[in-house]
């Protein structure tokens, strides 16, 4: 009886772990979605960039503040249409401790720079010139929004323009309390 | 549970065929058949053994060479539809269209269907995984089944056998002689199989001479390179273990590799060449389709790696601390590999702009004040000619689109129709002219000018496209190709070679052998003993029946 029980117990932990190991992948593959790499709920990736005045910007220096990333480009209508929004939003939430940092997809200085004169931004403006920061966050839509915790959690992902009701009250979100 | 007790007093588990002591047959089937099946020794195959719970009704089901045999050809089968029409990673597929209607398109109904059933990505369908996950339990649990009875049979096998094993073996011989003849004979046959290189144990008056058992396990063995062989293809779905992404480098840029932190390429220079104008590179009127038709001799991107030399944290877009890792020209076949990850040369463009050149001159004398040379992916606010004479650039649109309520429109950040508002200082007009200027058109918004940007010539760079890749099931996948080849040859080449030699109470000496293939050499080995020693000529039970038809005998895989 009791080499029955083994044998039992031996058979059951094998098909165990065949049917465990099935099973993960068929959930692995069916959940892989190429497109999506960073969703809402996963921690920040870390950078670091440059902004226009020649100060060095990285992520993690942030953590216990709230982060707005707004990734842009000069062609893209939404985009420009927010700014002013934008640049609204962050004069009433900077200093309670939520911090706007721009990402523009790989242009040139002067036609970043150029846009910032003409609509007086105020944010820290940076530029990604190698793309790498694009590709860490995955955007491959413009404008892209991302919302980042004070625990460097990204709690929302926005892909289209947003008014300065909306910023504001994305940014009362992740406004640490 | 029900045992199986021998004449000679062995208790054997229930479904064995063969006492697992004497080797006298057990079963009414066995003792009726001339030759005795050895494929197991005899032993009891443990699926057949049992059938009482569920989880053992399940470890039967998959126990079973039928259900084995019948899941390799569901999967071949499954796999050879997956053929029907191309895979969806070779099907391209426009933005914004959904992978269905490309199929629909192009293969109708049954491209619709068969995109639907997961055919068009079958690595990646529920129902193809859990076939090769069920085959994959099959060859374990088939393995676990057979493989552990047969090794401790072998590892505990007796030298004196019971009579009724020994004639049931396929070759067989018997002769009447006096016990000191015996014992002589018994002797010499050692000697001479141990010269044969057969390992040779003594018991009283019986002798075995084996060799070469390994080959029993090669069967096994290739089994476990095909275990980890399926392992290593369910890594390659895990994040992390493959990857397969492509990037853009225009030349001169450089950029971060998709997929691999850290690492960054500088594209140096496209070079891609024809048949019959040998070095230089491809004149600039030509188009990529009109180069392809060309016969292409070489597509080539020499390249610059770099990598973040570990100064500074390992960031995205932490470009300061780059460290050159090395030159190489990337040609197609002749990837970039580095550190497990490979860069193939995919695709190019030619002819992107990158300089343009202007000349300011009078508009009436055509008199020209000097060159302006203006770097589209970086402008700068101020062409200084001479003193008094310089270029403001107000505004620069990339890629002009258009007016919209008045404002010049950028359609991309690539400079593929670049726009510009100049302010032209001259010692005629020191507070400027403006001045719109976009490829063949000119504005003057505040009113006409005396001057002119005039436009003089392009610089032109090539853009390359890369495939990165990243495998890191390589390795696995080769150590278990080695694995399954090693298994097949030891079960090919080897041959588990026996012979069974005793003398019996009422003075007879028997003998039989026994081989899981190649019978020719068993003979061949049985010949040069018989020659030499007092053993009696042996007969070959089946060769009997079928005559000597079948001398190089096929003999049973173990």
């Amino acid at each position: 009886m009791v080499q029955k029980k083994k044998r039992l117990v031996i058979r059951s932990i094998i098909l165990a772990i065949l049917v465990a190991a099935i099973a993960y992948t068929v959930y692995v593959t069916a959940t892989k979605d190429p497109n999506k790499v960073i969703k809402a709920g996963d921690s920040a990736p870390n950078f670091v960039l440059t902004d226009l005045d020649g100060k060095k910007h990285q992520l993690s220096d942030y953590k216990g503040q709230g982060v707005l990333l707004n990734f842009w480009g000069t062609w893209c209508p939404p985009c420009k249409e927010e700014m002013p929004a934008l640049n609204n939003a962050y004069a009433k939430y900077k200093d309670q401790n939520v911090q706007v940092i721009s990402i523009n997809i790989a242009q040139s200085n002067f036609e970043v720079q150029n846009f910032v004169d003409e609509y007086k931004l105020n944010f820290p403006m940076t530029i990604d010139r190698s793309k790498s920061v694009m590709r860490a966050y995955n955007v491959d839509q413009l404008p892209a929004t991302f919302l980042i915790n004070k625990e460097g959690k990204i709690t929302e992902i926005i892909t289209h323009g947003i008014t300065e009701t909306q910023f504001e009250q994305y940014m009362e979100s992740i406004k640490p309390q | 549970m029900a045992k199986i007790i021998c004449e000679c007093g062995h208790s054997n588990p229930t479904g064995t065929l063969l006492c697992g002591k004497c080797g006298r047959p057990l079963t009414e089937e066995e003792s009726n058949k001339k030759v005795v099946d050895m494929r197991y020794e005899g032993t009891a195959i443990r699926s057949k053994t049992y059938k009482t719970t569920f989880i053992d009704r399940i470890w039967n089901f998959f126990s079973s060479v039928k259900i084995g045999v019948t899941l390799i050809v569901i999967t071949l089968v499954l796999a050879a539809i997956g053929t029907f029409l191309p895979q969806l990673m070779y099907v391209s597929v426009p933005p914004g269209v959904s992978p269905v209607d490309v199929y629909a398109e192009k293969y109708g109904f049954f491209g619709r269907i068969y995109y639907n059933l997961g055919f068009s990505d079958i690595y990646s369908s529920w129902w193809f995984q859990i076939v090769v996950g069920m085959l994959a339990a099959s060859i374990i649990i088939a393995s676990l089944d057979r493989g552990i009875p047969l090794y401790k049979s072998l590892k505990n096998q007796r030298v004196l056998r019971h009579e009724s094993f020994m004639k049931r073996q396929r070759v067989i011989g018997e002769k009447s002689v006096d016990e000191a003849e015996a014992q002589k004979t018994l002797d010499s046959v050692e000697q001479e199989m141990k010269a044969l290189r057969y390992k040779v144990s003594r018991e009283n008056n019986a002798l075995l001479a084996e060799k070469g058992r390994f080959a029993r396990w090669g069967p096994y063995i290739n089994h476990v390179g095909l275990i980890i062989f399926i392992i290593g293809v369910m890594l390659r779905l895990m994040p992390g273990f493959y990857l397969d992404k492509s990037l853009w480098v225009r030349e001169g840029e450089t950029a971060a590799i998709p997929g691999i932190e850290g690492y960054y390429v500088h594209n140096n220079q496209f070079i891609f060449e024809t048949y019959g104008d040998s070095q230089e590179a491809v004149s600039e009127s030509q188009t990529a389709a009109d180069a392809i038709n060309a016969r292409a001799k070489n597509y080539q991107t020499d390249v610059t790696l770099y990598k973040e030399d570990g100064k500074g944290e390992v960031l995205a877009g932490n470009t300061e601390h780059l460290e050159k890792i090395k030159d190489y020209s990337i040609q197609v076949n002749k990837p970039l590999k580095y550190d497990g990850f490979a860069l193939y040369q995919m695709d190019f463009r030619q002819n992107e702009l990158k300089t343009m050149n202007f000349e300011l001159v009078n508009k009436k004398s055509g008199k020209s004040f000097g060159k302006v040379s203006i770097d589209l992916t970086n402008p700068k606010k101020e062409y200084v000619i001479n003193k008094d004479t310089k270029i403001q650039l107000k505004q620069y649109y990339a890629d002009f689109s258009g007016f919209k309520d008045g404002e010049p429109q950028s359609a991309s950040g690539i400079p593929n129709n670049p726009a510009f508002i100049f302010n032209m200082i001259t010692p005629e007009v020191p507070k400027g002219e403006m001045s719109f200027v976009a490829i063949k058109q000119t504005l003057e918004p505040l009113g006409e000018t005396k001057n002119q940007m005039k436009f003089s010539s392009v610089e032109t760079r090539n853009a390359s496209n890369f495939t990165v890749r990243q495998d890191k099931t390589l390795p696995i996948l080769l150590v278990g190709g080695v694995i399954f080849m090693f298994g097949v040859t030891i079960g090919s080449y080897w041959s588990h070679r026996r012979l069974w030699v005793q003398y019996t109470k009422d003075g007879r000496i028997l003998m039989s052998a026994h081989t899981n293939k190649n019978w020719f050499s068993m003979k061949k080995d049985l010949d040069q003993v018989v020659s030499k020693t007092n053993l009696p000529t042996y007969i070959d039970q089946l060769d009997q029946d079928k005559k000597q038809d079948a001398e190089q005998g096929k003999g049973d895989e173990a």
